[in-house]
């Protein structure tokens, strides 16, 4: 652990990454405590330029509190990113092993049903999906789940593939362990460095996609969200540039911070990259 | 009598030079002021949404009535205080038994294929052509028993009752007057000259490119001598309400309508030396907008809750904050620029604290997070304000402890959970189409309850209400209507079936140099004949 964590360290963007990824972590904590009122509350004179009437980010066009908002919505775009990047794990891993440790006709279909959902332009899914089902939270959630798994499955089956053949997994058959136990204890824990990386990137994917689905009216209407804040201030900008500039921020350095940390991990998980990368791993 | 409204549609016989003075005065007005009409120019205005035809009847949208109502003409048309004025009709008499109505047309009328207009075209079109194509004329020509033409420019209709309204009915928006010789034994929807419209209006129709603009010229045989001014009109088909504000504000268009630009830059139109805001307009069509509360449903039935919901909403608020001004606060069921508008009538004032109080009554307790019961809110799915509308309405309500939980749909499966009674609060706006019984009744009389979008969809039902309406319709005398109208308010204050929030005011922006754009009830529905550009 600490020779990963020292691994980690040698990359200077990785660490700035993460420390972002913390403060936004404690936005997302603290949002209720220092904004202890509804983002949706009207609280003042709608339109106020940022730094005035109390409004650190400006008023929008209700007189609702930018900040708050953006504060409030941090939870909400973990939240969707965390959860959909899991969702899409659970389906993209179990797929992906049972293709690539059964081989055949199984990895046949299952790859099959993969592309197939891979040839379809992911945004677009996303859209149909929400708009079937009704914006709401787990309609987004799931959609954006639904979107995003082929690549796991891909990464998942490739690892499954190459390990399957080692002689410790070989081992393991011999001994008689069920094949459940050897994909769980045996394959995947040695497989997990590249899910990790991949998840990492997966859930700044996420928070970009539910904040393009608020953006266009199709996030969930009670949830104050990033993107919706956007959305809402995109017709104004002229006159209100704050409500869509400072949620764009938000977004760009928590996407950027996460995309950093990604880079991080693959470096301390894969050293061998990284030093043909040209960094010093010693 | 000194609501002018009142007594415009009863009196017994009408001339049109007296009644017309008010309306056909501007043009003197303009003269007087120095600015002569002036020959020339092509006024280039937008339309939005682009509609599928220009035949008034075969398709009654709101893009379709703006753009075609210069291209078709209805007998009358109506002033801002909805004073019924000649158009194709030169002048109009109502029987002694109010039953028979005698118009008589204008001469030297031609169709824009040079044929000429006669009494035939009058009849085919009210009992054929809308008889069978338009619901709502239908619903009021039905009462026609007998046509009579008295010769090529006179006709009389008689109905089995009297019906006081019956004129607001033979505007160009209700009843575009369409050529007989072209429609007359043919599928109307599908007649091949849906393609190239032929009216009797001061522009013709040129050309229409899908997706990009209408072009309309000049009719150098319209029956006003002089008249149009302006050589063309151009309607650009623009999709993006950012990039029509733009067009408006560097001059690329001239003239915006309805909901062309949003209500957040109305005000700055409103600075720009250039352009003109016009909040008036649209009298006739008087457009209210309200909460719609399923009264099949516990509690929202309860007439207190309804009254609470009323107090905890500020309706000075939507319409300055949210509208900019471009709408002002409802004050009656019936819309201030619609006939027998009762000044006098308050719906429930802002007073959250009533609005508790009133909870508390009902014995609805708040939780411990403050809530004493939760609704949902169909959100109305036509643009951005709406949005924020109702994310307004849940605050107002949550101050009150009523939680308020948001839907959202697209507008077709908003109109389709409307029309099956699928919702627990909706918003919603209607017009009222000059006369309550037109545009009123039919949102709370009890043999409306439909299944159908527009009809009395909350499931309000007051027997009292329906015998009142019933008598407002057959009631012949205006001034009587009048007194019934005003208990009808009154009535319906009192049961709040809707919670109603604002009247729209549809601004319409111009250039300052555009004269005479809007002078009637009907707005940018005009004919556009005396539109001229001050030089």
């Amino acid at each position: 652990m600490a020779d990963f964590w020292r691994r980690f360290r040698r990359n200077i963007g990785a660490v700035v990454g993460l420390v972002i990824l913390v403060l936004v972590g404690l936005t997302a904590v603290l949002a209720p405590i220092v904004f202890p009122f509804s983002p949706w509350e009207m609280r003042g004179v709608p339109f106020m330029p940022p730094g005035e009437m109390g409004f650190l980010l400006g008023s929008d066009s209700l007189g609702r509190d930018v900040a708050a908002g953006i504060a409030h919505g941090t939870l909400v775009s973990l939240l969707v990113g965390g959860v959909s990047t899991v969702v899409a794990l659970a389906i993209g891993i179990t797929l992906g092993a049972v293709a690539g440790y059964a081989g055949g006709r199984v990895d046949d279909a299952v790859m099959r049903f993969t592309e197939f959902f891979q040839t379809i332009p992911s945004f677009v899914l996303a859209v149909v999906l929400v708009a079937i089902f009704t914006p709401s939270i787990t309609s987004i959630v799931i959609a954006i789940a639904i979107v995003s798994w082929p690549p796991v499955t891909r990464v998942v089956r490739a690892e499954f593939l190459s390990l399957r053949s080692r002689e410790f997994v070989q081992a393991a058959e011999v001994l008689g362990r069920s094949r459940i136990a050897i994909m769980l204890t045996e394959i995947l824990p040695n497989a997990l460095s590249p899910i990790i990386v991949l998840s990492s990137l997966m859930v700044a994917t996420a928070i970009l996609l539910e904040s393009a689905l608020s953006f266009l009216g199709l996030g969930d209407p009670n949830l104050m969200s990033w993107g919706f804040m956007i959305g809402a201030g995109r017709s104004v900008i002229r006159l209100a540039w704050w409500m869509s500039v400072f949620p764009g921020i938000a977004i760009f350095l928590t996407v950027l911070a996460l995309n950093l940390v990604g880079e991080g991990l693959n470096d301390a998980l894969n050293p061998r990259l990284a030093r043909r990368r040209g960094m010093v791993v010693t | 009598m000194t609501d002018p409204r009142l007594t415009a549609l009863g009196r017994r016989s009408l001339l049109a030079g007296a009644a017309a003075a008010p309306v056909l005065m501007t043009l003197d007005q303009a003269r007087a002021q120095g600015v002569a009409p002036r020959r020339g120019g092509t006024l280039t205005t937008m339309l939005t949404p682009e509609p599928p035809v220009l035949v008034l009847g075969v398709n009654n949208q709101g893009p379709t009535l703006v753009a075609a109502s210069k291209i078709y003409q209805g007998l009358v048309k109506f002033s801002p205080t909805l004073e019924p004025l000649p158009e194709l009709a030169k002048s109009w008499s109502v029987s002694e038994d109010k039953r028979t109505y005698t118009f008589e047309l204008q001469p030297n009328v031609k169709w824009h294929d040079g044929r000429p207009f006669t009494a035939e075209d009058v009849r085919f079109s009210i009992m054929e052509f809308h008889m069978q194509l338009a619901p709502r004329a239908r619903g009021v020509f039905q009462r026609i028993t007998d046509v009579r033409i008295n010769n090529d420019h006179s006709i009389s209709f008689t109905l089995n009752a009297p019906f006081e309204p019956f004129l607001l009915m033979f505007d160009v928006t209700a009843c575009a007057i369409a050529p007989s010789h072209i429609y007359k034994g043919t599928d109307f929807r599908n007649n091949p000259a849906n393609a190239r419209p032929i009216g009797t209006g001061p522009f013709q129709f040129v050309e229409w490119q899908r997706g990009n603009f209408i072009r309309m010229r000049r009719f150098d045989d319209y029956w006003k001598p002089g008249q149009p001014y302006l050589d063309e009109i151009i309607y650009r088909i623009i999709p993006d309400s950012q990039s029509r504000r733009l067009a408006l504000q560097t001059g690329q268009v001239q003239l915006s309508q309805a909901n062309d630009i949003e209500p957040f830059d109305i005000p700055q139109f409103e600075t720009l030396p250039n352009t003109q805001v016009v909040k008036t307009g649209w009298e006739y069509f008087a457009p209210l907008s309200w909460i719609e509360v399923n009264q099949r449903l516990d509690v929202l039935k309860d007439v207190r809750f309804r009254r609470a919901m009323a107090h905890a909403i500020d309706r000075n608020f939507i319409a300055q904050r949210l509208w900019f001004g471009t709408a002002k606060a409802a004050t009656s069921p019936i819309a201030s620029g619609t006939r027998f508008h009762d000044p006098n009538a308050r719906l429930p004032e802002f007073n959250p604290r009533a609005a508790t109080a009133l909870l508390d009554e009902m014995g609805l307790r708040p939780n411990a997070q403050g809530v004493r019961h939760s609704v949902k809110l169909l959100t109305l799915p036509y643009g951005e304000v709406w949005t924020r509308l109702s994310e307004y309405l849940r605050q107002a309500l949550r101050q009150v402890g009523i939680d308020v939980t948001l839907e959202s749909t697209d507008a077709g499966g908003w109109v389709r959970r409307l029309a099956n009674w699928e919702y627990e609060l909706t918003v919603n706006f209607v017009y009222q189409f000059g006369d309550p019984t037109l545009g009123v009744a039919r949102t709370y009389i009890s043999s409306n309850i439909q299944k159908i979008a527009f009809t009395n969809t909350s499931g309000y039902s007051n027997p009292e209400i329906d015998r009142l309406f019933d008598e407002a319709q057959a009631e012949p005398e205006t001034a009587k209507r009048a007194e019934i109208f005003k208990q009808v308010q009154a009535k319906l204050i009192a049961d709040m079936p809707l919670i109603w929030t604002i009247e729209l005011l549809f601004p319409t922006v111009h250039d300052r140099r555009l004269r005479n754009v809007i002078q009637l009830g009907t707005g940018v529905h005009a004919s556009f004949d005396d539109v001229f550009f001050a030089a």
